[in-house]
């Protein structure tokens, strides 16, 4: 019963979807406002049907329902209930249902804050909504439905695939999503600027707040599936270069370009078309990634041939979508007026530079991505483009990109003065430099690239810094009037900082994790000591348990340094017996920024045990990078000229905005 | 997730042992050359698994394939030859950075063509705005005819948008 409602309300959604996609655009024609507000009635009932089908299929799975193919194939009676929640969106059919979710969720949410947007721009982009949502629908309902039975039930499920029994699970996919499918409301703010031939800086406004919340749930996102594949695959790797990780690179390179161009727009009313391309352009990776992903054609080109239905229906919707989009871009283009002339040396300038390499970097991820399909297909030669290739290409776009990173918010708009912005820099380059001199004195013999992306990063943190400094007037003036002007500084200033330094934050760890991550591999016995970047290990003993639906096995290590005990390890060995797999649970102990991590390998004959120690410096300033630019993000969000929805100008008597 | 479903499936095609990765019976004795071996693992793709590099997987064939580089390396061949000898018997497929040939020329160019194209265009863009933007600032012949007209108060064009 609950199974067949959630189906029927997903058919409903498709109907509402289907009236959303096409009254308003009629509305709009007629100039007819009764019309024109079905969009939002329609989107908010469409929200509602949609969370009820998830709803279904959440409540199926939490029931144990295994008369549902989709539960059967991805759930065990035993199974916890937090996994029996995210197994959900574990799965094909379920995380295509949670996409849906998630785009039913932000045209709702359009309805509800857009009532302050010119009514025919609201019915144009919420029907836009709408004929992506009717799409994807149809793709659920015809050829992934999660809520078909099966004629026999079985008593007991397939079980959850281990690696994905993880708090992780509950985390990364539903922010991965937001961040994907948040992108969409800025493709429907650029299609209905199309359609309706009109755009200007208010538009940029309405878009910016939405871009930057999916901007912010895609950083995290990406963030926590790195972390996540770090401790949970067990060998301490955290970026793998691999095209499932591309498809969502794509888009954060592009969305992040976008939350650049749309600022010049908005601040400037310039490089409107370039912005409307980019709109359309980061919604459409986002698309390609769920093709990727979603079709199976990464894993062979012939798995792709052998079963296409899924496939071939996703390359539908992209083609449609992207093929459509870009002609009506390349049609409308030229009716929008240029506006906003500006020097190369300025505000606007940096920003186009940004705009430059993020947008290469995105065309390099994105050939390696799909070259060696596209030949595949072409000539049948098989290729491999994997890490090395783009830690080659992608590493030296990041680089000038970093050194113009502080320049960028020193220059003034319109004409801005190079030689001022580097002699307020001075700090940072003086720091960079020291910083450097020290890192290679202190790892003599090294490579000499390592002190030079650490000096770069510091470069870009300090940069930051000096920009605060620089806007408050400390150091320059009495305390008093800079902590005023502290109060007073936007939050979007706030924002630019805590953002561009978590950049350089990212930097540092990647470096330091890189060039200089030790590691001990070995066969240990119990009493066994291990030694690594001066600590010792020593393999207390080996025991076992029964664990809900796994057999674990657990080795003790006590950790000290220096004689003196500091903490006990115990990683794992978890034995999942439905689904006959193992998976390696890793130990890990946090010193500051750096870590020790442990994961088990075999047990021999004689009673060892294969154990992989790695020593990780400075390792979590990886993450704590994007969590830094994240809540950049957030500060920015949080500025009054941004707040989501209240795109009114701001009072005169409030308006502390810095003079730009 | 994404990512998980790609390595799930490559652990389901591999089965077996979950050991991962480098195993201790594999390393070499000589540190240098355990160190080259390595580096070289790095580059090479474990062919049944999804995007994995040899040093990364722990499959079957990983192993394999890790044994024979450091077989090659104790036996004195340098690390051009053991790339060589891999690809003559795996294929260009095995090779995670593709050689710079004919048909990865593409490949290997997109990055910087799309550099220098886009910083041609914006150039290209930036000078033709600014010229625009000067003989804007000079009125035409027309425009100063209409100017005199409006001065002279006969004001018969309606006002075109701002």
């Amino acid at each position: 019963m609950i199974a067949e409602s959630g189906h029927y309300a997903l058919v409903l959604a498709l109907a509402l979807a289907l009236i959303q996609s096409t009254v308003p655009v009629l509305g709009a024609r007629l100039r007819d406002p009764a019309l024109m507000s079905v969009a939002r009635s329609s989107a908010l009932g469409q929200l509602l049907f949609a969370a009820a089908a998830f709803a279904a299929l959440v409540t199926l799975h939490v029931t144990s329902d295994f008369s549902v193919v989709n539960v059967f194939e991805n759930s065990h009676s035993l199974k916890p209930l937090i996994y029996k929640i995210t197994g959900v969106w574990g799965n094909h059919e379920g995380s295509m249902l949670l996409w849906v979710s998630i785009l039913a969720l932000f045209g709702g949410l359009v309805a509800i804050f857009g009532n302050n947007l010119p009514l025919s721009l609201r019915a144009h982009v919420l029907a836009v909504q709408a004929w992506i949502a009717s799409a994807f629908y149809l793709f659920i309902l015809m050829t992934s439905n999660p809520f078909l039975r099966i004629a026999n039930p079985p008593l007991e499920g397939r079980d959850l695939n281990p690696i994905l029994q993880d708090i992780g699970l509950a985390v990364h996919p539903p922010m991965l999503y937001l961040g994907y499918v948040g992108f969409s409301i800025s493709f429907s703010f650029a299609i209905a600027a199309l359609l309706e031939g009109r755009i200007d800086a208010a538009w940029a406004r309405w878009v910016r707040p939405w871009t930057l919340v999916a901007w912010i749930f895609l950083t995290l996102g990406i963030a926590m599936g790195s972390y996540w594949a770090y401790y949970e695959l067990g060998w301490g790797g955290w970026w793998f270069w691999d095209p499932v990780e591309n498809a969502s690179l794509m888009p954060w390179l592009a969305g992040t370009a976008l939350l650049h161009s749309a600022l010049v727009m908005e601040k400037r009313n310039a490089l409107k078309v370039w912005t409307i391309l980019l709109s359309i352009l980061t919604f459409s990776l986002s698309l390609l990634g769920t093709f990727l992903v979603r079709s199976g054609v990464l894993t062979s080109v012939h798995a792709f041939a052998t079963d296409p239905t899924r496939g071939v229906f996703i390359l539908l919707i992209l083609c449609l979508f992207i093929g459509g989009s870009l002609t009506l871009f390349a049609g409308r283009a030229s009716t929008l007026k240029q506006g906003g002339l500006f020097a190369p040396i300025s505000r606007e300038g940096a920003l186009v530079l940004n705009n430059l390499f993020l947008t290469t970097a995105c065309a390099t991820v994105f050939v390696g991505t799909l070259y060696p399909l596209a030949l595949e297909v072409l000539t049948g030669a098989k290729i491999s483009v994997g890490a090395p290739f783009f830690n080659l290409t992608f590493g030296p776009l990041f680089f000038p990109l970093l050194v113009a990173v502080p320049f960028g918010p020193m220059l003034a708009w319109k004409r801005g003065d190079l030689l001022g912005a580097a002699q307020r820099l001075l700090a940072a380059g003086v720091a960079a430099l020291v910083v450097m001199a020290l890192v290679w004195a202190w790892t003599r013999g090294g490579s000499a690239l390592a002190p030079l992306a650490i000096g770069l990063a510091v470069f870009v943190v300090v940069g930051a810094i000096s920009e605060l400094v620089e806007r408050t007037g400390l150091f320059r003036m009495p305390l008093a009037t800079a902590m005023q002007r502290t109060r007073g500084l936007p939050r979007s200033v706030w924002g630019t900082a805590f953002a561009h330094a978590g950049l350089g934050v990212a930097l540092i760890g990647i470096v330091c994790e890189t060039t200089w991550n030790s590691e001990y591999i070995a066969t240990m016995r119990p009493d066994d000591v291990a030694r690594l970047a001066g600590y010792e290990l020593k393999l207390d003993g080996l025991s076992s348990r029964q664990g809900p639906n796994f057999r674990e096995m657990t080795a003790a290590f006590t950790v000290s340094r220096d004689g003196e005990r500091l903490a006990a390890m115990t990683p794992s060995k978890r034995n999942f017996t439905t689904r006959a797999m193992s998976t390696t649970e890793a130990a890990l102990l946090t010193r500051g920024f750096s870590q020790l991590y442990i994961s088990l390998g075999d047990t021999t004959a004689e009673g060892a045990i294969a154990v992989r120690i790695y020593h990780k410096p400075l390792v979590l300033l990886i993450w704590l990078g994007p969590v830094l630019m994240a809540f950049g993000g957030l500060m920015s969000l949080s500025d009054r000229r941004l707040r989501v929805g209240a795109p009114k100008p701001a009072k005169a008597l409030r308006g502390l905005q810095a003079a730009e | 997730m994404r990512r998980f479903l790609a390595v799930l499936f490559a652990l389901a095609l591999i089965g077996g042992p979950s050991a991962r990765a480098v195993q201790p019976d594999e390393i070499m004795t000589d540190a240098a050359g355990e160190a080259r071996a390595r580096d070289l693992s790095r580059e090479l793709r474990c062919m049944v698994c999804q995007n994995q590099s040899i040093d990364d997987s722990d499959a079957p064939l990983a192993r394999d394939l890790r044994i024979l580089v450091r077989e090659r390396i104790a036996a004195g061949d340098s690390n051009a030859q053991v790339m060589d000898f891999l690809v003559a018997r795996y294929g260009e497929f095995v090779l995670l950075k593709p050689r710079f040939e004919l048909q990865t020329l593409l490949l290997w160019l997109m990055p910087p063509l799309v550099l220098a194209g886009g910083g041609l265009a914006l150039w290209i863009n930036s000078r033709r705005r600014s010229r625009a933007a000067d003989a804007a600032l000079a009125l035409t012949p027309d425009e100063e005819a209409r100017l005199n007209k409006l001065l002279a108060g006969s004001l018969s064009e309606p006002p075109s948008g701002a």
